[in-house]
């Protein structure tokens, strides 16, 4: 009952304000002006008011003289300003109706604490009927944001001053040009030039010179900000003139031919990251396939092993989720190359020369791993915290960004990939494994002992995994299936790419990845996924040997 | 050496053991269920039949495959794919049979098409209220898809574990696309809730007792087809094909010929499977594309022992057994159980339980398979990679 009766009041109360707020704007704006005039000089020959005087003015009804007293406020070299304009925003400014003064007030157990305006120090409680928040409108709201807008723009720090001069794109109000313009003479920073100069070209478009108009045409016609555009428009709606709605329509057409070459890159960047998904997936097969030879279908498992060691690196350290990537990484390749082993050494080990058993054997082990890990972690997906330095994009323009996270994928991606190529080519395990996979029994012949570089060719593979899943948990949920998800696509990777060819399986997983993307708009994303997977089998029909085909007498067996 | 003629197939000594204990264990099971009532203790409900049923259906499955790896060497894992599509073909004659008697009581659309607000049957479900075509559909859509999908991979020479891979991915890409709801196939959810076969209502026990048997007769006959297929002049090409595929090209032999029409025979088995189960089990959705479906049906053979045909056979219900069991008991220890069974196959018992039996228990072995040569089948390392 209480409550509803409260809920109707609090509706009476809102259609009273938004009325009164509306009668307030409809005024004749004639009797604003005089009223102002007035109090100034009174004002300024009077001795300077504190502070708490000019609050104090917030007492009166009319929003006029409210008005006058926030721009008497600003004026104010203090601190506390901007403070006390937030509090009016919020409506945290309290009329104290029982010695008619301003000051802070929370509302807590039916009463207004109250705090002083300057200090913030508690001035007692009243009864929650002795005090109200001090009645704003929207013109006043406009007049506080620009306010405090411009504060922001005279801030020092940059990023403020970017973000004010942004928020005041659009905005006519002559007072906020002036300061823009002041602002953008002693300004050094470049990205806050380009707001103020997009904002003042967009005010340019409403000049009366033509040439002035024509000039700030030209200049945003290289401009991406979605504003730019409705300005743009707006003014082609408004316009009379010939030579300006030709140029008008050039500017647009130049604008939109732009963002669509931005939405273009974006789609390649968006396949260039899920070709760094699928390399990372792919790339610890394309050693265990395609240099050893041997089929492992518990690989997509493996990754999974990984995204689970980084979610448990962050149970176990939750107070550093900032780097506990570092140790995850290492844990993960650890966790991962230790059960590589063993599926090598238990299974594998007695499957050599026999292919198909291999790839039913490892099958079996991929589903005693995915049942273990639903008996352990509970068949719910898990979330892995992402990193701060890891959210957030790099915004290249209004219309173009790139997230952090795809981009650190995609250098980390190729950075495993180099590293993995240097091992190979460039140390000694590398070379007795290269050995070991071209011919087993020449190698042993020569002193490899081939069962300790098998064991540890498997354990690399499955370590990369193992890396592989902690960049993956950072973009998927962490579940059992997992792994299921990307083994067919690794093997499509690795069969594309051609066997044993590492560039192979790099230019297969970054082809593959951005030909998914390009089909996405067009055809959906199941849809695309069907025509690569289509398109990888003909593909292998002409040529089943993969793009980079291993040459020479090693590749006929 | 072997008489290849289709009446010494039907007459050899391991099709008679085969089909005695086959149709022995269907009358006995339809008997038990038709003669006693239900409150009896001999009584077998119709749970029982259907359970049994979908064994028969998994067997010829098996069968189906081992027929092309066992004696061919292909290892496919898309054969579920086959299956699926034989099912799906069995399931648009039902839904068609359903007619006004869905939920939205359209007499022309299924209820998903109503429900997706579809105004008119596409074309390619036209002609699946016969029966007839759809029987047609269930040999032809299988049979082709593995004509043309072979045609291009054998030609090309796409073997070993490449073409597993390529059947796997083909499964995939076919799982994906019936579920989406555009292709017109149910989507998700597949195709369901039918009512009746041929005018027989599929509730009743008569009907469920009689697809009993149509499983079992096809079993049967696949089994014998089988082992005519096998024990012909192209069985023991096939044969050498999978031990030695460069030799018999070089003999003078168009191998990927006989490739092709083994593995088009197989996914033609395959769909005749998919489409006795799904009446049985009353659903098929897109779920049986799923690549693990595949491969599961491999570990049947291989548990049962590759290129004997009976062996498939024994694999598939030993392992769908132990599956209602473990499930029904503790389905968590299910998948661990599988997995094992994987492992141990492969490692331990490379030529399955058939194997197994034949090296612990030579009299046995000389009892039951006097006339069975032991040259067909593969050794456990002997086989190229």
């Amino acid at each position: 009952m209480g409550d509803t009766f409260s809920r109707i009041l609090a509706a009476c109360l809102l259609i009273m304000l938004t009325s009164l707020s509306w009668a307030e704007e409809l005024l004749p704006e004639e009797t604003a002006p005089p009223q102002t005039t007035e109090e100034t000089p009174a004002e300024e020959i009077a001795a300077p008011l504190s502070i708490q005087d000019i609050l104090n003015q917030l007492t009166e009804r009319s929003f006029d003289m409210k008005e006058a007293a926030i721009r008497q406020l600003a004026e104010q070299d203090s601190p506390r300003v901007i403070p006390l304009l937030n509090a009016l925003m919020e409506r945290e400014l309290v009329h104290n109706r029982e010695n008619d003064t301003i000051s802070l007030g929370h509302k807590a157990d039916g009463e207004w604490q109250l705090l002083d305006p300057v200090s913030e120090q508690p001035i007692g409680t009243v009864n929650s009927r002795a005090a109200r928040p001090v009645v704003i409108n929207n013109r006043l709201r406009t007049v506080i944001n620009n306010q405090l807008a411009l504060f922001a723009l005279n801030s020092d720090n940059s990023d403020a001053r970017a973000e004010a001069a942004e928020q005041l794109i659009g905005n006519d109000d002559p007072d906020m040009l002036s300061a823009l313009r002041l602002r953008r003479e002693s300004e050094d920073n470049a990205r806050v030039i380009e707001q103020i100069d997009t904002a003042l070209n967009i005010a340019a478009l409403s000049s009366d010179d033509l040439t002035t108009r024509l000039n700030a045409i030209d200049t945003l016609s290289r401009n991406l900000h979605p504003e730019v555009k409705n300005s743009l428009n707006d003014r082609l709606r408004n316009t009379e003139v010939d030579a300006e709605k030709v140029a008008l329509e050039k500017a647009l057409a130049r604008i939109d031919a732009r963002i669509e070459n931005f939405q273009t890159a974006d789609t390649i960047f968006f396949g260039l990251s899920l070709g760094s998904v699928l390399l990372l997936a792919a790339i610890g097969l394309a050693i265990t396939f395609g240099v050893m030879g041997v089929i492992n279908m518990a690989h997509g498992e493996l990754i999974m092993l990984g995204a689970y060691t980084t979610y448990v690196v962050q149970q176990l350290l939750p107070n550093s989720n900032e780097w506990s990537l570092l140790i995850a990484l290492p844990a993960a390749f650890l966790v991962s190359a230790v059960v590589g082993i063993f599926i090598e050494r238990f299974v594998i080990r007695f499957l050599y020369g026999r292919p198909l058993e291999t790839l039913l054997a490892t099958f079996g082990v991929s589903l005693i791993l995915q049942q273990a890990v639903r008996v352990i972690f509970s068949p719910l997906n898990r979330t892995v915290i992402t990193p701060d330095w890891m959210s957030g994009a790099l915004q290249i323009n209004p219309v173009f960004s790139l997230t952090y996270n795809r981009l650190y994928i995609i250098f980390f991606a190729l950075a495993v990939f180099l590293g993995l190529l240097t091992l190979l080519k460039k140390t000694r395990l590398g070379l007795q494994v290269r050995a070991v996979s071209q011919n087993r029994t020449t190698a042993r012949a020569l002193g490899i002992r081939s069962e300790r570089v098998n064991a540890l060719t498997f354990g690399l593979g499955s370590g990369i995994a193992g890396i592989a899943g902690v960049a993956l948990a950072q973009l998927t949920n962490v579940g059992p299936n997992l792994g299921q998800s990307y083994i067919i696509d690794s093997f499509m990777v690795v069969v594309f790419g051609g066997v044993g060819n590492l560039w192979g399986t790099l230019t297969a997983a970054f082809g593959l990845g951005i030909a998914n993307k390009l089909l996405e708009p067009m055809a959906g994303a199941v849809l695309a996924k069907i025509l690569v997977l289509i398109f990888i089998i003909l593909f292998i029909q002409r040529k089943p040997r993969g793009l980079f085909p291993q040459r020479g007498r090693a590749a006929e067996e | 050496m072997r008489d290849s003629t289709f009446k010494s197939a039907l007459s050899d000594r391991t099709a008679k053991t085969f089909m005695g204990v086959l149709f022995g264990a269907t009358l006995l099971v339809t008997l038990l269920n038709q003669i006693f009532p239900p409150d009896s203790a001999l009584h077998v409900s119709a749970y029982t039949v259907t359970l049994l049923g979908k064994y028969l259906c998994y067997a010829l499955l098996a069968l189906a495959l081992d027929l092309v790896w066992g004696y061919c060497g292909i290892l496919s894992l898309g054969h579920g794919a086959f299956f699926a599509l034989g099912g799906y073909a069995m399931g648009m004659y039902l839904m068609r049979q359903i007619g006004d008697r869905g939920v939205y009581g359209n007499a022309e659309l299924p209820d998903f098409m109503v429900f997706l607000n579809w105004s008119e049957l596409p074309w390619y479900w036209h002609g699946f209220d016969q029966f007839w075509f759809a029987a047609l559909m269930i040999l032809l859509v299988p049979g082709l898809l593995a004509f043309v999908f072979g045609w291009l991979a054998f030609r090309s020479r796409v073997t070993g574990v490449y073409l597993s891979i390529i059947t796997q991915a083909l499964t995939y890409a076919l799982m994906l696309a019936f579920f989406r709801n555009e292709l017109g196939f149910g989507g998700n959810n597949g195709l369901t809730d039918f009512k009746d076969l041929l005018g027989f209502s599929l509730q009743s026990d008569g009907t469920r007792v009689a697809l009993l048997m149509a499983t079992a007769i096809s079993l049967a006959f696949a089994f014998v087809l089988c082992r005519w297929i096998t024990g012909s002049k192209l069985g023991r090409v096939v044969l050498a094909v999978r031990d030695a595929e460069s030799r018999a090209r070089f003999i003078g032999y168009r191998t990927e010929h006989y490739k092709l029409w083994v593995f088009t025979a197989s996914a033609i088995l395959a769909g005749i499977a998919g489409a006795l189960y799904v009446p049985q089990v009353g659903i098929i959705n897109p779920g049986e594309f799923s690549p693990l479906n595949s491969i599961e049906l491999v570990v049947w053979v291989a548990v049962g022992g590759r290129a004997t045909l009976y062996g498939a056979v024994i694999g598939a219900i030993l392992v769908n057994y132990g599956k209602t069991v473990f499930t029904g008991i503790m389905p968590e220890a299910w998948l661990f159980a599988l997995g094992g069974l994987f492992v141990a196959v492969t490692v331990f018992m490379p030529q399955g339980i058939v194997g197994l039996v034949e090296k612990h228990w030579p009299t046995l072995k000389q009892r039951f398979m006097k006339s069975d040569s032991n040259d067909d089948r593969p050794s456990a390392q002997g086989e190229p990679s």
